[in-house]
């Protein structure tokens, strides 16, 4: 994760490192998974894809991070995913790939 | 209830409770993240549309024990998108329309009425039925309303229903189709587009197509008049281009720099000339919809309401989270229904956050996908990813990410249809 933080998010952070146990990045967590629910639009919410769309849910991080590794190379086709996989930092793609591995495989 | 200090001490009560073989109810009730345990706040959501139902739905998936009321004035929710197929004949209103079901099984109170006002100080929504609902934080996704008097007679003539709009899914959409399909051969349809902004950049476009599809078999001798205030096709321009020129020449006649004065009757007048059409679809100027207005969030243009894009507030109403549409949009940001959903996941991540005490995410991202018809089967695409800019304070999108498709083509006309499928899953919790 790139923490670019705001002044006050630092601050805030520093306060409750201070005051509780709270881990200082205990935001990590919901990163993930505010990441990969810009994905559920089409691949389904936490990744439990329908129709012809492929499902993310249960898919091991290895693979995913290959896939997407491709769809910006371009060595892999695609009719979107090659636009798409352009925007997110390497550092995203972990977490989302991370994220989606640990949910239950797809029903479809 | 002070959530921060709240969840300072419950944190210790958990950390004690666990030390001393857990005796204190309180504090396990406070930390169980079933719904069964103490609400950790209540909001309230103006508007079933794709903003709305999200955020709800993610309330509900993300934060456990929200107390979540959604106000909706439509009895089911009908999706603008694929709302076009409709017109062309291709698809029911059936296959457009959802029920509010799923979110009521999730817990979401689904209350069905218009809202009068919004109480910002008391943090109260008044219904138009008569009761209010108080809230802990608010989420305004209201969607559009138009701007009626710049096009001079317009209200009367779509009250008169010698015009349709069709800009918002339902009766409109129906009406749109009932007049096609009565029209005789050789008739005439005119589509009047407005300058940009608006609601969905390539919707009209894909319009044009579907209509132009449904005359060139049906009614080959009829023409369609694609009158647009734009000085050039707004969204997916070449592709567009091309559809028309490779499936609709000699159907479909587009016209740039065309911006509608007036309508009487069944004629668009505009600075030059005047326009006579059997079906008249005159898409109006739009602005944020009228519970924004009334409530005071509209402060740029005097149509759009700004945001905070960490947590999608208001700028005019800090706690007033406002999604879609109604927002002043962030560069190359669509209004689109798949942008809505987007946003409604920022704005539930923080909400929880907020209502907890915490510091909200810093890093988010957003994206689009948009995915329009141009025959029954062929689809063109329009993507972009938005991540946040914390010096700007804005979302900007990826330099060398999005794009549009590379041709028309019919796998994308199944992503297209899954892409509904999945959105409307995402945003309702069908199951």
């Amino acid at each position: 994760m790139t923490i670019r933080s705001s002044g006050a998010l630092a601050a805030a952070c520093a306060a409750l490192a201070l005051t509780t146990a709270w881990p200082v990045f205990a935001q990590n967590a919901d990163l993930a998974r505010n990441l990969a629910a810009t994905c559920a639009n089409c691949h389904g919410t936490n990744g439990q894809a329908k129709g012809d769309m492929k499902p993310l849910a249960g898919v091991s991080a290895e693979k995913i991070l290959a896939l997407w590794s491709d769809y910006k190379s371009g060595a892999q086709p695609a009719t979107i995913m090659h636009q798409i996989s352009k925007g997110y930092s390497d550092e995203q793609i972990k977490l989302i790939a991370a994220y989606f591995a640990a949910q239950p495989a797809a029903k479809k | 209830m002070n959530a921060t200090l709240f969840d300072v001490s419950r944190r210790r009560m958990l950390g004690a409770s666990a030390a001393l073989g857990g005796l204190s109810t309180l504090g396990l009730a406070g930390c169980a993240t079933t719904a069964s345990g103490p609400s950790i706040g209540r909001v309230v959501v103006i508007g079933g549309g794709f903003g709305g139902t999200t955020a709800a739905r993610y309330l509900k998936l993300w934060g456990g024990n929200v107390d979540v009321t959604l106000v909706e004035r439509n009895t089911s929710f009908i999706s603008c998108p694929i709302s076009n197929l409709v017109v062309g004949g291709y698809k029911q209103m059936a296959d457009i329309t959802r029920g509010y079901d799923g979110l009521k099984a999730l817990g979401v109170k689904v209350v069905q009425g218009d809202v009068s006002a919004i109480d910002a100080s008391g943090k109260k929504v008044r219904l138009a039925g008569g009761g209010e609902l108080p809230y802990d934080r608010l989420v305004v996704s209201p969607g559009i309303d138009f701007i009626w008097d710049q096009v001079g007679g317009l209200q009367a003539a779509v009250d008169a229903g010698s015009v349709v709009h069709s800009w918002k899914a339902g009766p409109q959409t129906v009406a749109l189709r009932r007049q096609l399909e009565a029209m005789p051969d050789g008739g005439v349809v005119a589509i009047a587009i407005p300058k940009a902004p608006y609601r969905c950049p390539p919707g009209p476009y894909e319009r044009a197509c579907m209509i132009a599809s449904y005359l060139k078999t049906a009614k080959p001798k009829s023409k369609l008049l694609v009158l647009d205030a734009n000085p050039e096709i707004t969204s997916k321009k070449a592709l567009f281009e091309k559809a028309f020129a490779d499936h609709y020449k000699g159907i479909l006649e587009y016209k740039a720099n065309a911006e509608i004065k007036e309508v009487s009757g069944k004629v668009a007048k505009f600075e030059f000339e005047d326009v006579r059409a059997d079906v008249l679809n005159v898409i109006p100027p739009q602005r944020a919809g009228d519970i924004a207005r009334s409530a005071g969030l509209v402060n740029i243009n005097a149509r759009w309401v700004g945001v905070n894009w960490l947590t999608m507030e208001s700028t005019a109403a800090p706690g007033i989270h406002v999604l879609g549409d109604a927002t002043f949009p962030a560069p190359l940001m669509p209004k689109s229904g798949h942008m809505a959903n987007q946003h409604a996941k920022v704005a539930a991540a923080a909400i929880i956050q907020q209502l907890k005490g915490q510091a909200v995410n810093a890093t988010p991202v957003v994206m689009n996908t948009c995915y329009s018809f141009v025959t029954a089967r062929d689809v063109i695409h329009v993507a972009t990813v938005h991540q946040y800019d914390a010096a700007d304070k804005t979302f900007k999108t990826v330099p060398g990410s999005g794009g549009v498709s590379a041709a028309a083509n019919q796998i994308e006309g199944r992503y297209a249809l899954s892409w509904a499928q999945n959105i409307w899953d995402d945003m309702l919790a069908a199951a």
